[in-house]
């Protein structure tokens, strides 16, 4: 063997070892750990209570100090919003939606539209600076010290919640829903938007007592919900969960989601990583060494040829 | 030095022999007085204007860019096209290296440029495109998210940039004559080019598998588990395709640099590669008709998005590969070379496809993205300043021929 070849392997071997299975091992372990923190925080949104107020979305634009606010009492007088069907935005993290209600049209259903707080978030997975954490209370929070800006979040959130600064030319952030993280992780504490609910639309309380609570309610009310708990498996499952009187398509939601967490929809295609970089270099050389060969027996059948006819 | 001789002969000093191609700067600047150059400078005068204004003004003002529509033409035709069409460097590179297909030795360092200066490009489009552009080392210094595509997309790139660079410096040292240098770097072509082969292999599919995270958006046409192969596939027919448009171009401007110039032989390389394009369109269509059974989408077929579905993947991948065969067959050159144009076109629809056309589809009208003008001029724009770089090196390094001063590289 050449001395530069074997130099060469050397380098290969080395290099393929500390990329990839450091490489490979930091993948399954942040995959496996994206937790289901059993003890974490959620909320049940009841749609046939909601009336509409908007006070949620005060509360909320006051508590994280969003720009444009505006008083109270214009959230509650202004009803032209709901003509048109709102997203979240950059300076707004939730919005109130109005529903024709097909089984009393007098009595319009409204949906309030925040981040699910999914259980294993597309937003974190697709993030390549991992400025998305989920974390132990529930809330899935963003860091906007470490992101780029390459908004991979908004495409990969299956409820189209992620916002941007487009207006902001130098430090645009991704904006969306907090959980109230700060409020919630203390004692006692609740998202700014249930602790304003005049009619308790929401209940605050642990992801796996709401949807006791859930079923209960709907078993009690026989006709006044359908039977789905929306959130409970969507994507996987979401903090947030949603109860109707009609099916979830007719107020907004996306009913062909699935039940399977969007990482794990990228997590095949990562598991290739490896195998690629084990494989290919052992072929590639492979290749490599038939072609050597290859011109080497050539180049030796001339030389025999040559010496033939000159032997003669 | 004889005064008389320097005054009977030009000679010129380093930088009229290096940058002003032998010329004094006076001659330099009048050669460049081209009607092609004129276009080129209309193209800057209003492209780097834009350019500043995103720099300044951020993305709101100068781009169609929404909360529903994050990603526009800078990622969807800069970024996906742009890598996908710089694929030759390490088709050519695997032929010519580990194959051993001598006869296309001579296509390896333009396709290594062509790659070169394709991802280079592909990612100065994408600084514009990112919100803080000034981050982009973060997931390489600050932050790994090794849970993201995106990551692996951002290093295999990075990386896979600095392998082409590699296999492309031998040209520059024998441009500035450094002996030494020059023979280091050929020694580590083998290296780059396995290691380049197993990086294209991985960002060519990472690039389709940032839409694995969307099967709500993105159209069920499109949509597949198959997407990483479909797009490693159809990046390999890119890279052909390029190299043979790239070879015809090249070999047509720069035909003066060559001695002994044969055009036979470039014709003779086209047909082969023809014939590689072909066979791999072939596969590439059966894929995707296993996509299609694998999916279970035949019934969106017969819809509007269905049509168009049909149109890329019958008119711009069926189509080409039986004309290629039949170019091939009877040894049409030119036929070769118009197909490649329209395959190369081809991967631009699909690419556009999954990042724009049937992404979102699911949206109204209203919500739906169409290009802002600065969108598109900022685009020209990169695309003119690479051809210009392109030109430009092409001018200066031995990239067609042999340097005289050098050993030709053993393939």
């Amino acid at each position: 063997m050449h001395p530069e070849r074997r130099d060469f392997l050397k380098l290969l071997a080395g290099g393929t070892i500390v990329t990839v299975f450091g490489f490979a091992e930091r993948v399954q372990a942040d995959i496996a750990g994206l937790p289901g923190y059993p003890n974490q925080f959620g909320v049940l949104v009841d749609t046939t209570v909601c009336v509409g107020c908007r006070r949620c979305e005060w509360a909320c634009k006051q508590w994280n100090k969003l720009p444009n606010r505006k008083n109270l009492d214009e959230y509650e007088k202004d009803q032209t919003v709901f003509r048109t069907m709102r997203r979240t935005l950059a300076d707004t993290y939730t919005v109130v939606n109005r529903f024709e209600n097909p089984r009393d049209p007098s009595r319009p259903i409204y949906v309030k539209k925040q981040c699910m707080h999914c259980y294993e978030p597309g937003c974190a997975s697709s993030c390549f600076v991992k400025a998305f954490t989920k974390r132990p209370v529930g809330a899935v929070t963003y860091d906007a010290s470490l992101c780029v800006g390459c908004r991979y979040c908004m495409a990969a959130c299956p409820f189209d919640i992620p916002a941007y600064q487009y207006d902001e030319p130098f430090t645009p952030e991704v904006t969306k829903c907090t959980f109230c993280f700060d409020r919630i992780s203390k004692e006692g504490g609740v998202p700014a938007c249930v602790g304003i609910c005049p009619v308790e639309t929401m209940t605050f309380g642990r992801r796996a007592d709401l949807i006791d609570l859930a079923h209960k309610k709907i078993r009690d009310n026989p006709g006044r919900y359908v039977n789905h708990v929306y959130g409970e498996n969507e994507v996987g499952g979401t903090s947030w969960m949603y109860l109707s009187s009609v099916p979830f398509n007719r107020i907004g939601f996306r009913t062909d989601l699935g039940t399977a967490p969007i990482p794990t929809l990228g997590k095949p295609f990562l598991s290739l990583v490896a195998p690629v970089f084990i494989t290919i270099p052992a072929l590639a050389m492979g290749f490599y060494s038939f072609k050597k060969r290859r011109d080497k027996l050539a180049e030796e059948e001339i030389r025999k040829a040559l010496e033939k006819k000159e032997g003669k | 030095m004889d005064a008389s001789a320097a005054t009977a002969e030009f000679k010129p000093t380093w930088v009229q022999d290096k940058l002003f191609l032998g010329m004094t700067f006076k001659d330099y600047f009048r050669s460049n007085l081209t009607p092609f150059n004129a276009v080129v400078t209309m193209i800057l005068a209003v492209g780097i204007p834009v350019i500043l204004y995103r720099l300044l003004y951020g993305l709101g003002p100068s781009t169609n860019l929404s909360n529903n529509n994050p990603w526009g033409i800078w990622i969807g035709f800069d970024m996906l096209c742009g890598v996908a069409l710089a694929a030759g460097g390490f088709v050519i590179g695997t032929a010519v290296h580990l194959m051993g297909m001598k006869e296309y030795g001579f296509l390896f360092r333009p396709a290594v440029l062509t790659g070169f200066l394709g991802y280079l490009f592909a990612i100065i489009a994408l600084t514009f495109d990112l919100g803080r552009y000034y981050r982009i080392p973060y997931p390489m210094v600050v932050s790994w998210g090794v849970n993201s595509v995106l990551f692996l997309v951002a290093w295999h790139v990075a990386l896979y940039l600095s392998c082409q660079f590699v296999e492309w410096c031998p040209a520059i040292w024998e441009w500035l004559n450094l002996t030494k240098l020059r023979k280091i770097f050929i020694k580590t072509t083998l290296a780059a080019t396995i290691f380049g082969v197993c990086l294209s292999m991985l960002h060519q599919s990472a690039l389709g598998s940032i839409f694995l995270l969307m099967p709500e958006k993105l159209h069920p046409l499109w949509y597949s588990e198959y997407i990483p192969l479909f797009f490693f596939m159809s990046a390999i027919i890119g890279g052909l395709a390029m190299t043979i448009i790239e070879s015809m171009a090249s070999h047509r401007i720069f035909a003066h640099q060559i001695k002994n110039h044969d055009p036979g032989h470039l014709d003779r390389v086209t047909l082969g590669l023809g014939k590689a394009t072909s066979v791999a369109l072939f596969a590439y269509f059966f894929m995707k008709v296993v996509g299609l059974a694998h999916g279970h989408t035949w019934a969106y077929l017969d819809t509007g998005y269905g049509y168009w579905y049909l149109v890329e993947v019958i008119g711009f991948v069926l189509v080409p590969a039986f004309a290629l065969m039949y170019a091939v067959q009877n040894r049409l050159v030119r036929m070769v070379r118009v197909w490649a144009i329209v395959v190369a076109l081809g991967i631009v629809l699909n690419r556009v496809n999954h990042s724009i056309i049937a992404f979102n589809w699911h949206l109204p009208w209203a919500d739906r993205y169409v290009p802002h003008w600065m969108e598109v001029v900022l685009t020209v724009t990169v695309v003119t300043i690479g051809v210009l770089t392109f030109r430009w090196i092409m001018n200066r390094m031995p990239i067609l021929y042999d340097h005289p001063d050098f050993e030709p590289e053993r393939h």
